[in-house]
């Protein structure tokens, strides 16, 4: 199988909605971590669009990756209701402890840090979320915990 | 065998309310998950069923859980009805988040839910219209715009197919309650759009949810397959979002709606006469469909006797930041900002002395302690050069710098500007630049000219609200605490 029809395959299941390009990258986001530049032609060709018009959504949206993602996903909230809960200290920690910027991959490709607005959990502030587990009043002790638990074979 | 509620809702999850419900599943109690009662300082909560009612036990560890179904926990807090946090609520539109699993309709109704509905399609669409003008409701959204008028215009627009669309990209910092309604109560939304449909002639909704809400958007799922009054004749779909907070802008919402990048669209023409595919659409937030089934169950006089001058009915005011009791307080609007941050909220977290209160999200203004007693309503908030917006409230205490607040409020605009227009995309840019000269002390007279420039171009000339309004906190910060653009650099 190539990688076209692996996108084709996860695409036309939305293909009859309206605005369908919005799902379609969603769901070929979700299912391979990232949107392969390989889309562009997949997507353009089953809405009858340009790949310009594929390009450009997934450059505008911050969650469309166009390289995959590292194995293993941490993103800090770093909106105001965390910030006056101690999230600025929280990230430092957090990008010290993993060893990544924000909004960088590790070299080894073993986790991509990532700033996030909001989870909504600003009354458990701060937030974190670790592989898609929600953290409320996280601290470096309660993150280093989840990410090591989470790691674990 | 005792049966035990403890809240499936994610704020509790991610502070081990799962591990408390397995916990109590462990020890042979029947488990029944539902949303939070917003009490969020005492979660993970657990209510125990007795003949007296629910006890609630907070906050909870899975090890307190043998003592609390013995009622011998020094967790307990007892009736909600007779805790002072929740009682003096007024709970309208969270009545039943907290009470029953979200996903169970008969439980739904057996609590009232679906009367409203019922109640609506038995009249005609004008009436229901009537209705919704006859009860005040704004739009909770931020804008504070009638709901009536807004379903009237679409009602009344040509169009061959109409639309109701629920904004729920709640991207606003400090709101959380369109989250914890879907989380807590989906089929009272999955209500109020079919209200919606009803009134205005729409056979399709839809919800546009963030991407940062996975537990929403699985309860979504699952309620709009299990809503026995969604049909051919009113279907709802989920569209899920991909991080872009100007989504939550309404005419960028439509256009992402339609499969686009996020862009604001000039108004006119409205959404109402030409929104999603240009056809007329009813774009209201999700606290405001929510609103609808009790104003068509209870009578629109009923909601129109509670709140303030020309803000009726309730608000789940959403309180976070550095406070010592966050949570979701639901309150007829009226409510003075002091009473809520200090006597609900008991103050800073940290016990420092409180400093500065973010009201309406990102966009909302700093208001320092001097300006506690402003009431919680649209036109008082507005008078004071702030805004209500979706009813968040962040608090913080003395250690905060309002320069760097405003820096953060520029460099979010920057991040987040669709870049239509040049006063948001290129003034929030050259904003962050000037505050931080400003903050490293370099000829601040002539930086403070151009930061007041340029804060006129973004409010006056910007398409939509987030150019328009980013300048708002940064004013804020620059009235109330000019003190801390005047430090010595370094210092």
């Amino acid at each position: 199988m190539s990688i076209e029809n692996d996108i084709r395959q996860i695409a036309v299941a939305h293909q009859a909605a309206d605005g369908a390009l919005l799902p379609m990258l969603v769901a070929v986001n979700r299912a391979l971590g990232y949107v392969p530049a390989e889309a562009d032609a997949v997507l353009a060709d089953l809405l009858n669009i340009t790949k310009a018009d594929v390009a450009g959504m997934v450059s505008f949206y911050s969650d469309f990756r166009r390289a995959p993602p590292g194995q293993r996903r941490v993103a800090v909230c770093r909106a105001e209701a965390c910030q006056a809960a101690g999230g600025d200290a929280l990230a430092a920690e957090i990008e010290a402890a993993t060893g990544c910027a924000m909004g960088a991959t590790a070299a080894d490709g073993s986790v991509t840090l990532d700033a996030a607005y909001c989870f909504g959990n600003c009354a458990l502030a701060p937030a974190v979320m670790v592989d898609g587990a929600l953290i409320g009043r996280a601290t470096p002790a309660r993150f280093v915990e989840a990410f090591g638990k989470a790691g674990a074979p | 065998m005792s049966r035990v509620f403890v809240p499936k809702d994610s704020g509790a999850r991610s502070v081990g309310a799962d591990a408390v419900a397995a916990a109590f599943a462990a020890l042979g109690a029947e488990v029944v998950r539902t949303g939070s009662r917003g009490l969020y300082w005492l979660e993970p909560m657990a209510e125990v069923e007795t003949a007296a009612g629910r006890i609630a036990y907070g906050p909870m560890a899975p090890g307190d859980a043998a003592a609390a179904l013995a009622d011998r926990s020094d967790k307990r807090i007892g009736l909600l009805a007779a805790f002072p946090p929740f009682a003096r609520q007024t709970r309208m539109l969270f009545a039943r988040v907290g009470l029953i699993d979200p996903l169970d309709y008969r439980a739904y109704q057996a609590a009232g839910g679906g009367v409203g509905l019922a109640a609506a399609r038995a009249m005609t669409p004008d009436a229901v219209i009537a209705a919704i003008k006859a009860s005040g409701l704004r739009g909770r959204g931020g804008a504070g715009f009638p709901t009536g008028i807004k379903w009237q215009t679409v009602s009344q627009a040509e169009g061959a197919r109409k639309y109701v669309v629920c904004n729920a990209d709640e991207g606003d910092s400090g709101t959380f309650a369109d989250r914890m309604l879907m989380e807590g109560d989906p089929f009272l939304l999955l209500e109020g759009m079919a209200i919606a449909g009803h009134a205005v002639g729409a056979d399709k909704g839809y919800i546009y949810l963030r991407s940062e809400y996975p537990d929403a958007e699985a309860t979504l799922e699952a309620a709009i397959a299990a809503a026995p009054f969604l049909d051919a004749a009113f279907s709802v779909e989920l569209r899920v979002g991909a991080g872009a907070y100007i989504c939550g802008e309404e005419t960028a919402l439509l256009e992402s709606l339609e499969g686009k990048r996020g862009m604001s669209r000039a108004k006119p023409p409205l959404p109402a006469i030409s929104g999603f595919m240009a056809a007329p659409t009813v774009v209201n937030n999700v606290l405001t469909l929510a609103a609808a089934p009790a104003i068509l169950a209870a009578g629109a006089a009923a909601h129109a006797a509670l709140g303030s001058g020309r803000s009726l009915g309730t608000m789940p005011f959403q309180l976070s930041g550095n406070v010592r009791y966050p949570g979701l307080y639901e309150a007829p609007f009226g409510l003075s900002l002091r009473t809520l941050v200090e006597d609900w909220g008991g103050g800073t977290a940290s016990g420092r002395p409180l400093r500065a209160v973010q009201v309406g999200g990102p966009l909302g203004a700093y208001f320092p302690a001097a300006l506690l007693d402003t009431p919680l309503d649209y036109e008082a908030f507005a008078a004071a050069g702030g805004m209500l917006g979706h009813g968040g409230v962040v608090v913080f205490d003395d250690t905060v710098d309002l320069a760097r607040q405003a820096r953060f409020a520029l460099a979010f605009c920057a991040h987040e500007s669709c870049g239509k227009c040049t006063p948001c995309r290129i003034g929030a840019q050259r904003g962050v630049e000037v505050v931080d000269k400003i903050i490293a002390g370099e000829d601040r007279p002539r930086q403070r000219a151009v930061l007041d420039d340029l804060l006129e171009v973004m409010r006056d000339g910007s398409l939509c609200a987030l150019g328009g309004l980013t300048p708002v906190p940064v004013q804020s910060a620059l009235d109330w605490f000019p003190e801390d653009f005047e430090r010595e650099a370094g210092s």
